[in-house]
């Protein structure tokens, strides 16, 4: 059937279609709806897993057992799994197994724009790229085969372009594999210095044959046209230079990024004047033609950072952009902010209020460091929040440990919060965690995980206590408030950073988004006692502005959670009922 | 020949229903068709951007600047903020409606005014209409995106029969009724 599907699902339609029957994911975006759709497939058994290292341990361990499984992650997911990702690589697998790894050019939604690709080289692991849905599903199912072929794991990489764009897919019929029967293989799976030098030329040998097969297989493949230009492209760069070239530049369209062909590239070489690369971020094919000895136009003329788009290579490589009107005028930006209702903006207040040092955490609440709140001070990775409190802690001593708290989320905890915890426990640093459980991985739209006691399907799952476990861990003071009581949370937060012993404070509160979660009527905003003084403009409240030095209260975002209404001295903000 | 339209407004205004919609329209239509849109942090009331192109062969998933034949806004702001985005001879179709970013909220900068008679002096068609109003005439204030489609919908040479169509099988069913009301208010019927 004809349709039009997000690279992702399409992703997803490619595991079905393969007959995959394990998934283990953690959710990131832009890789979050392979897993999503995935789930909608009942002949997959898929789950949310508490991070990357394990989704893809669970994925070998699945594939070992005989089943094709899968495990997906974006990139800096890959940094989490990469200590499995190496070492699978010299198992192999029993059934096919594959991994996704979502790049994000541009950092729509990352802190950082790292380039996958260099995992590939580095494991030794060969990386197919489509450049859109019907390559990603297609590039899935054949990528099982290659796996199994090959006995290695086969990573396909996503970018934001192919993930987050839809584009035509013909789908088929899903096709359970042959079986592969479990068998004790100590020599293979045992991964102890006696049978890893034994498998490490058996990797090398491996990719030797890889390499042959690039030149051949059908994910590469060269389109002809005027030779004056030849073009070396993959991914979503391959199709900006479509859209600016045509059939005006030949194109060697890669589909297989490691290990890359070398005849291949050097017959379509032979054929064309020119050679110029367009890859986004690292000269990954650049460096590795220029090994091969050919002369290249590449990232002397593109971008290292950001996104490609068709006017950037039609620009860099000569061609003509688009003519285009201007306004002359400075348009106020708009910023991603918390959402009106968000718990985290009244705790994010408080610490403001007290100016807290906020050592923080990935997740919405990373937006604390944004205007006007500005209440975080840093923010690294996932986990960073709770090791780094402790190593700034042990730095400065009482100098910062009254003032100082790392905040992380629920999900991030659950993800890799647990061993900064623990190393806080063991060397006793009077550290303040705050981890706000607003009972949902939000950022990445609302994923289940282990303390929300649901499971990817929505069904009940096993639900981790976050006091129990805290209290195991050796923190004798774990505290639990409310993000919508302000004077609750004051109290709380000082306390704990008074206290002399490292301590825990749970700020609990489910996203305004859920669907479960019921709304309040607006606030009421009572011009008459408005006194203008904009103590309620000091939350970044999206619903709340000024107007003629009055509050307003947009109704159509307020839902009532009542903590402006705690900041006002005039009674100027009121809730529903109490008006009439 | 590609046509693009740019769909632009502010996080969680309904901007995926309606490339959606279009998607869905188009295909049935037989053309080749890509949609790119935002997820993630951009979602948070930030500024929100989604590409619909449509023709005989299809590669950009994205629109450049100089390219959009149609921009749709969801917020008047918005559609200022992607003006070079549109092509040469190419149309606004705006929502009047005004939302205050954050740098306006908090004081460091103020809502810029008479934007769309701005846009006008460069010589571009702008088509503005209160949807919101006409949104919650509709039933629903979370029909902007219908009602903008309806207005859409007029400059596209498809049986208003297969917008409808398309419509019904976007939304849910307990909501098509008021959506179809919707996007003949939009259309100005």
């Amino acid at each position: 059937m004809r349709q039009l599907m997000l690279g992702n699902q399409a992703f997803a339609r490619g595991l079905y279609e393969a007959g995959c029957a394990f998934v283990s994911s953690y959710p990131g975006t832009p890789s979050t709806e392979v897993t999503e759709e995935a789930a909608k497939y009942e002949e997959i058994y898929c789950e949310w897993a508490p991070n990357e290292k394990v989704a893809m341990e669970a994925a070998f361990g699945a594939s070992l057992a005989g089943k094709r499984s899968f495990c997906g992650m974006k990139h800096v997911g890959l940094n989490v799994a990469a200590d499995p990702l190496f070492t699978c690589s010299y198992t192999g697998v029993n059934a096919g197994m594959v991994i996704c790894v979502a790049d994000d050019a541009g950092m729509h939604s990352s802190q950082n724009e790292q380039d996958s690709r260099h995992y590939a080289a580095a494991a030794k692991i060969p990386m197919l790229e489509p450049s859109d849905s019907a390559e990603a599903c297609e590039f899935v199912k054949k990528a099982y085969g290659l796996s199994e072929e090959y006995d290695t794991p086969v990573i396909v990489k996503m970018c934001t372009r192919v993930a987050h764009s839809q584009s035509i897919v013909e789908t088929g019929k899903r096709e359970e594999g042959k079986q592969h029967p479990y068998e004790k293989n100590i020599a293979k799976y045992v991964m102890m210095p006696g049978n890893a030098i034994r498998r490490h030329p058996v990797v090398e040998e491996r990719t030797r044959r890889l390499a042959e097969y690039a030149n051949t297989c059908g994910f590469n493949r060269v389109e002809m046209g005027d030779t004056k230009l030849g073009i070396i492209t993959s991914s979503t760069s391959y199709q900006y230079v479509k859209e600016v070239f045509g059939d005006e530049a030949c194109i060697l369209k890669l589909g297989m990024i490691y290990p890359l062909p070398e005849q291949l590239i050097l017959d379509f070489a032979a054929k064309v004047d020119k050679l110029a690369i367009v890859e986004e971020l690292d000269p990954v094919i650049e460096d590795h033609c220029k090994k091969l000895g050919l002369t290249v136009t590449g990232k002397e003329a593109l971008p290292l950072e950001g996104e490609y788009s068709q006017n950037l290579v039609a620009e860099k490589l000569g061609k003509e952009t688009p003519a285009y009107k201007s306004l002359e005028e400075n348009l106020p930006g708009r910023p991603p902010v918390m959402c009106a209702g968000c718990p985290h903006r009244g705790l994010f207040y408080i610490l403001s209020k007290n100016k807290c040092t906020v050592l923080g955490d990935i997740g919405c609440y990373t937006l604390g460091a944004v205007a006007p709140l500005s209440a975080m001070e840093m923010t690294l990775c996932m986990g960073a929040s709770i090791s780094s409190i402790h190593g700034f802690n042990k730095a400065l001593g009482a100098e910062s440990e009254g003032k100082t708290v790392a905040v992380i989320g629920d999900s991030t905890f659950m993800h890799s919060g647990m061993t900064g915890l623990a190393n806080i426990a063991y060397n006793q640093s009077n550290s303040t965690v705050i981890i706000l459980d607003n009972s949902i991985t939000g950022m990445t739209g609302h994923q289940q995980n282990p303390t929300t006691g649901y499971n990817i399907k929505g069904d009940p799952a096993g639900k981790i206590d976050l006091e129990s476990l805290c209290r195991a861990m050796g923190f004798e003071r774990v505290a639990v408030i409310d993000p919508y009581n302000l004077e609750e949370c004051d109290r709380v937060i000082k306390e704990e950073l008074a206290a002399d012993e490292p301590s825990v404070i749970i700020s609990r509160r489910p996203c305004a988004l859920l669907k479960y979660v019921k709304h309040k009527p607006p606030i009421r905003a009572l011009e008459d006692k408005c006194a203008g003084c904009k103590s309620c403009m000091r939350l970044g409240c999206p619903a709340i502005s000024m107007k003629n030095q009055k509050v307003v209260i947009d109704n159509t975002l307020c839902v009532g959670c009542g903590v402006c209404e705690q900041l006002c001295k005039f009674d100027a903000l009121q809730p529903e009922e109490v008006q009439k | 020949m590609t046509k693009n339209i740019m769909i632009v407004g502010v996080g969680g205004q309904g901007s995926l229903l309606a490339s959606k919609l279009l998607g869905h329209l188009l295909l049935s239509e037989g053309y080749d068709v890509k949609v790119s849109e935002v997820h993630g942090m951009s979602q948070r009331g930030g500024s929100v951007v989604t590409y619909v192109r449509f023709g005989e062969k299809v590669y950009s998933p994205i629109i450049d600047k100089g390219e959009a034949d149609f921009i749709v806004s969801f917020e008047k702001l918005e559609a200022a903020r992607y003006v070079e985005y549109l092509k040469e001879g190419g149309r606004i179709v705006v929502n009047t409606q005004e939302i205050d970013p954050m740098p306006v909220i908090t004081g460091a900068a103020s809502y810029p005014e008479n934007l769309i008679e701005k846009m006008q002096a460069l010589g571009i068609q702008v088509d503005d209409m209160d949807c919101l109003s006409l949104a919650e005439e509709a039933g629903s204030a979370k029909a902007v995106n219908i009602v903008l489609m309806g207005r859409l919908s007029k400059y596209f040479d498809i049986a208003v029969e297969k917008w409808q169509k398309a419509i019904e099988e976007c939304v849910p069913a307990k909501f098509a009724a008021m959506n179809q009301k919707a996007f003949l208010l939009g259309r100005g019927e």
